[in-house]
């Protein structure tokens, strides 16, 4: 049978630059380079290009450009190129069509039709070189009321996460993502006091040393879970849903678990980690209270425990009902979420925007008057410092980063995590591929993106006049709409820019 | 004496450490392409990824505290300098006759039959006065120039 794929990438190598040093060769796992014996050179196969770039920066003579394919389809604004290639695919396959990262179509980004305020005249700017400036959060649940006894704080406080700034790194499972990959976060989270997520795929024993540094995640696999890991985390975190994917579970293919991953997981060796769609012991508020405090019970109310769900048609209610049932803390994670893999249809079709949601929650737990009992995380599609800021501003006590996290460590979003063959060696297990990741550097570089942001953070925040975040949180008086619906301002709960 | 040390958990086996090594001992030394393409008799790579899958590490001269080759070396080429503890050849004076090579323990030592025969052997890019080039464009920071 023909096969109809056509190349999506050119690779061009400038004949005048290259040295023919295999380089190139020696680092595309996709094998789009070889070296031609015969005529003593290197060639390139263009169809098996994914445009990782792991060439184009390796190269010593920046000989290497990667363009997109010029072949053209007969214009047509409903049936695209990509389009057509699905169906290719899918007609020589019969298979569900799979992908990595998150959603990547053009619906509206939301973060780019907010625009922030600033001090002018009337209110003094805060310069943040000059100024002491506060970026300090804490994630757990805050008392209704303080009481104060002789002077001193009778209210007792439930646990709390402290982080020195309001972005964590997000839950990337060890499988999905590669141990240097989860040793260059979670040093990076130590060193910039805040914290990584280990996903759900338990905690490798070499990593335990950052426990206080650790979220731990309980889902519906229930893979590497145990007393000693409940206990090694410094949070709890249970997975309902994926904003790539929700509503449907997880998939870590045999060929992925290796010994290690097989250790950490507790399952045999080889084995396909499958993580079902539900929580078999979760049908209802109730029985999701039952498993906070089972893992409170399990940690003696030390640790906080949150629950992280997609955000869908009806979170606002699903989140008030999660306050209900005892969580400290609710991550919300939007349609634009990454992923290690996911169905394409599910993950580019499922769920709502991430801006949308989180405003929609963060008022009904308002005008509930349950706000200040759960702490709200805002996970996906946070790009940058403002990104942040604007979250922060719409009601998050902090965000996630996932997907920024691995572009730190040299990702370039090349949407290829399920194949395994990650040539940045991040979400791979292939150990001549995950040796490409040092986590020194790893966690220098993913320190330096913290530190970075942290710094701009706070030049915003200068800007407007504010000198601690915690006045920001749902302050959304600093936020307009620009191009906005009236609905969606609405829901955004923010005025127009000019309002 | 500051050596060259592999950290072997971190090396991608890109052999980017040879391309840098040719071009620092050539004579368009910041001109990869030149080095490469404009050079008659191009210099040998002094450094040499070993490979077994997935391990590997560069390897060149350990510059040893006792020198074997140095022992070895018929006619005084090979030496090693009282003050920087460097193991040269002088090139002029070597001719060829491979006794470095059979006393090497590291097998760091490669036959160079371009023209005249010599022994090519690391010199820690000491004409150059930086840290060697190998370790200096190691993608990973698979090598160390360090003291131990």
């Amino acid at each position: 049978m023909i096969n109809y794929s056509t190349p999506e990438f050119l690779i061009e190598r400038d004949r005048n630059r290259c040295i023919d040093c295999k380089v190139c060769v020696r680092q595309c796992a996709n094998e789009a380079h070889s070296f031609d014996e015969e005529e003593q050179k290197v060639v390139s196969h263009d169809e098996k290009c994914v445009a990782c770039h792991r060439c184009v920066v390796m190269c010593p003579t920046h000989a290497l450009t990667i363009k997109r394919f010029p072949l053209e389809f007969r214009q047509n604004s409903l049936w695209t190129g990509r389009t057509i290639k699905d169906i290719y695919m899918q007609a020589e396959t019969g298979g569900i069509l799979s992908t990595g990262m998150g959603n990547d179509k053009p619906y509206p980004i939301y973060w780019d039709h907010m625009l922030l305020n600033a001090s002018q005249v009337t209110n003094p700017s805060i310069d943040p070189l000059r100024e002491p400036m506060e970026l300090k959060t804490f994630i757990g649940r805050k008392p209704d009321r303080l009481e104060f006894k002789d002077g001193k704080l009778a209210t007792k406080l439930s646990t709390q996460l402290e982080l020195d700034l309001p972005v964590i790194f997000s839950a990337m499972s060890y499988g999905s993502i590669s141990l240097n990959a989860h040793k260059s976060l979670a040093k990076a989270s130590q060193v910039e006091g805040t914290f990584w997520n280990t996903g759900e795929g338990g905690l490798h024993r070499d990593l335990y040393e950052y426990g206080p540094n650790t979220i731990v995640q309980v889902a519906s696999g229930r893979f590497g879970v145990n007393p000693e890991y409940l206990n090694a985390g410094a949070a709890i975190e249970i997975k309902i849903g994926q904003g790539a994917k929700p509503g449907i579970g997880g998939h870590l293919p045999g060929e992925k678990v290796d010994w290690e991953v097989s250790k950490t997981r507790m399952i045999p060796e080889g084995t396909d980690a499958i993580s079902p769609a539900p929580h078999h012991d979760i049908y209802s508020i109730e029985d999701l209270h039952q498993l906070i405090f089972s893992l409170k019970e399990a940690t003696n109310y030390k640790k906080p425990v949150g629950v992280k769900i997609a955000a869908v048609h009806n979170v606002a209610a699903i989140a008030s009902g999660i306050a209900r049932a005892g969580a400290d803390f609710i991550t919300l994670d939007g349609f634009r979420g990454g992923t290690g893999s996911a169905p394409l249809r599910t993950r580019d079709s499922v769920g709502i925007p991430i801006e949308l949601a989180l405003a929609a929650v963060d008022t009904r737990l308002r005008n509930e008057g349950i706000r200040g009992s759960v702490s709200i995380i805002s996970a996906s599609s946070i790009r940058n410092s403002s990104d942040v800021v604007k979250a922060i501003a719409l009601g998050a006590d902090a965000v996630y980063i996932g997907t920024a996290a691995l572009i730190s460590l040299g990702c370039h979003v090349c949407q290829k995590c399920n194949t395994g063959k990650c040539n940045w060696g991040i979400a791979t297990q292939n150990p001549n591929l995950t040796k490409r990741l040092n986590p020194e550097i790893g966690a220098q570089r993913a320190a330096n993106l913290l530190l970075a942001w942290k710094r701009e953070i706070k030049e915003m925040l200068g800007g407007m006049g504010i000198n601690a975040l915690e006045s920001l949180r749902g302050n959304r008086l600093m936020l307009r709409g620009i191009g906005l619906s009236d609905r969606d301002l609405k829901i955004l709960g923010i005025n127009a820019a000019g309002e | 004496m500051k050596k060259v040390y592999a950290k072997e958990e971190y090396c991608l086996g890109c052999r980017l450490c040879e391309v840098h090594c040719i071009v620092a001992h050539s004579d368009y030394k910041n001109d990869i392409v030149k080095a490469f393409k404009k050079q008659e008799q191009r210099p040998l790579p002094r450094v040499i990824v070993e490979e077994n899958r997935p391990v590997s590490f560069a390897l060149q001269c350990r510059h040893c505290e006792d020198a074997p080759c140095t022992t070895a070396c018929i006619t005084g080429a090979m030496q090693k300098d009282p003050v920087t503890g460097v193991v040269t050849c002088e090139e002029s004076r070597c001719v060829g006759c491979w006794t470095c090579i059979l006393a090497c323990p590291f097998g760091a030592i490669a036959r160079n039959e371009q023209g005249k025969k010599v022994a090519s052997k690391c010199d820690l890019c000491s004409e150059l006065g930086d840290i060697p080039a190998c370790v200096k464009n190691c993608p990973n920071a698979a090598m160390v120039f360090e003291e131990r």
